[in-house]
């Protein structure tokens, strides 16, 4: 290696370094602060000069604390729309992959067409649509503009078109039944597909805010983003228990980014999905 | 009943309840919106007569509203080429180093996967006025004046704008580092061999084979800072898009419209408006890079 090489890999290294503590530093400073005190989170310095639990007890184990059920929101939101769209975007994904008939290619265009419709707007008429069902202040108000993702239709089409025609044609020579087929031979097939498609729209309704926040104006029924943003209004400077919800909002990610770093580095260099 | 016509069944079988979703509330919705934004609907009044376009005018006479698009713009326009830029030379740093390739990669995706209400009020804390603010703290102990940031109405849009784009470069990165991968290195080898400098390979192979991959981050990346509402609700102080309306975005503007206001016809309006210009802005990013595209062959 030439000696120009050597100093133009030297300064990349620097360059990324330096960039990963801009992108590290907040999270770092956050957790800092998280153990501080109400007078510790004033005084300068990076590191408490007492470090303390009290922040997370109070915001996970105090009595009148609402973030365990915010929590428990955010779990269930984000889990049950992810099955939900796990299950129904692979089936739709497979029909229009594997399956002739009339009008295919129109509903195919009409499901991605959806990706363009902004949720801005969209937000306007499911408010009246619950308002009408009485679905506010409910899961499944939370839930159901999420049930189905357009996104991962496309995603699964892409990845079901690679199955072997021949493979679901001995299925049916054999007598298995449609259902079957898709639950037994074609879902295991697109496992890895799946995960990606899992974890992604995990992430993304975990996070999400927009609608939760229109919908949900019970503070039992916030989910976590929407919890802690009202949280963190009415907190005025008390930024250490700011920081320590922000904190406990992060961590369920930060330990499932840790687990599936793969899956969505994958997810990502794929095309990404967001939102 | 043939095979291919039970194959047809099937199929209807399955799509049947998707396509009921997609109709009820995607489309549905969407209509919906269209056609209650010609009525002067809201939720505190019983009215709900047809008024043609008077939302529209009031709309796009509102200076709150005026402000609010150019405000929404100005993060679109000078958010998303940054993230685009920046993005681009961190995956070609990350693909000229050898080790720890996948540990910065992972370093940088990290705020793009974290909630964004939690990492708002996170910047929030941090861009705080001297004494509370670290980062105020860091500028005065290297002995540079104080920084108004959020309180300033001059600082607080690119404040804000700031932390958006922390939030998306890993994603980019991501992306474009895939990209960058999939160039053929014997397409690079040979042009060192007929003595290209790296420059001339820079220009002439590697940007031109990203222009695809650029292109959809460009709308992408577009569609999502048009679109901006989490980080200035959480970053404004009472959630308001201020100081004075400084950092009030479009989606912001509706958000009150429709649900502190309760003005749900002139809300539909303005999400129609913002719908139109988000299309707008993809087409035209599609005819731009159209044209590069041609005349570069």
């Amino acid at each position: 290696m030439t000696v120009d090489k050597r100093i133009g890999l030297g300064i990349a290294y620097a360059i990324l370094s330096l960039l990963s503590v801009v992108m590290i530093f907040p999270f770092l400073w956050m957790l800092l602060s998280s153990f501080k005190d109400a007078t510790q989170i004033f005084q300068p310095g990076l590191f408490p000069s007492d470090p303390t639990f009290e922040n997370y007890i109070a915001i996970l184990f105090s009595g009148n604390s609402r973030f365990p059920r915010w929590f428990l929101n955010s779990a269930i939101v984000a889990t049950c729309t992810t099955a939900s769209v796990l299950f129904f975007d692979s089936l739709l994904g497979y029909t229009l992959a594997k399956f002739e008939f009339p009008g295919k290619k129109i509903i195919f265009l009409l499901v991605i067409s959806t990706l363009m419709i902004p949720t801005e707007m969209l937000v306007i008429p499911w408010y009246a649509m619950s308002r009408a069902m009485k679905w506010g202040n409910t899961y499944w108000g939370i839930m159901f503009p999420g049930m189905i993702s357009a996104f991962g239709v496309f995603l699964m089409r892409q990845f079901m078109t690679s199955i072997p025609n021949d493979l679901i044609d001995a299925a049916r020579i054999d007598g298995m039944g449609e259902l079957r087929i898709f639950m037994k031979i074609v879902l295991p097939l697109v496992s890895p597909a799946l995960a990606t498609l899992a974890i992604f729209n995990f992430i993304g309704n975990w996070n999400a805010f927009l609608w939760p926040l229109i919908i949900a104006s019970k503070p039992r029924m916030f989910t976590l983003p929407v919890g802690l943003a009202n949280f963190s209004g009415e907190a005025g400077s008390d930024w250490h228990l700011i920081m320590t919800g922000a904190t406990v909002a992060m961590v369920p990610l930060i330990i499932l980014f840790l687990i599936f770093q793969k899956q969505i580095v994958r997810g990502i260099a794929m095309t990404g999905l967001k939102g | 009943m043939t095979l291919a016509k039970k194959k047809a069944m099937t199929a209807y079988v399955f799509l049947a309840f998707p396509l009921v979703f997609f109709v009820g509330v995607r489309f549905g919705p969407m209509l919906y919106a269209m056609i209650r934004s010609l009525t002067d609907w809201s939720l505190l009044r019983k009215t709900n007569q047809f008024i043609g376009f008077d939302n529209f005018k009031a709309v796009l006479t509102d200076p709150v509203f005026l402000k609010s698009l150019g405000n929404t713009l100005r993060y679109a326009i000078v958010g998303a080429p940054i993230v685009i830029a920046l993005s681009l030379g961190i995956a070609l740093l990350l693909n000229r180093i050898i080790h720890a390739r996948g540990l910065f990669r992972l370093i940088y995706i990290l705020p793009y996967i974290t909630p964004m209400v939690a990492v708002s009020w996170v910047w929030r804390w941090m861009y705080q006025t001297p004494p509370m603010g670290i980062l105020n703290a860091m500028f005065s102990a290297l002995g540079l004046p104080a920084v108004e940031f959020l309180i300033s109405p001059d600082q607080a849009l690119y404040s804000i704008l700031a932390v958006n784009i922390w939030v998306e470069l890993g994603y980019c990165t991501t992306v474009f580092l895939a990209g960058i991968q999939t160039i053929p290195m014997d397409c690079v080898e040979a042009a060192k061999i007929d003595g290209a400098s790296e420059r001339q390979i820079f220009v002439r192979i590697i940007l031109p084979l990203l222009m695809p991959i650029t292109l959809f981050l460009m709308i992408m990346q577009g569609i999502q800072f048009l679109r901006i509402f989490t980080p200035i609700y959480n970053m404004s102080s009472q959630a308001m898009g201020g100081p004075l309306d400084s950092t009030k975005s479009a989606a912001l503007y509706i958000y009150q419209m429709a649900f502190t206001k309760f003005e749900m016809g002139r809300a539909s309006a303005a999400s129609l408006v913002l719908f139109a210009i988000i299309m707008v802005v993809t087409l035209l990013q599609l005819r731009i890079f159209d044209k590069k595209a041609n005349n570069q062959e």
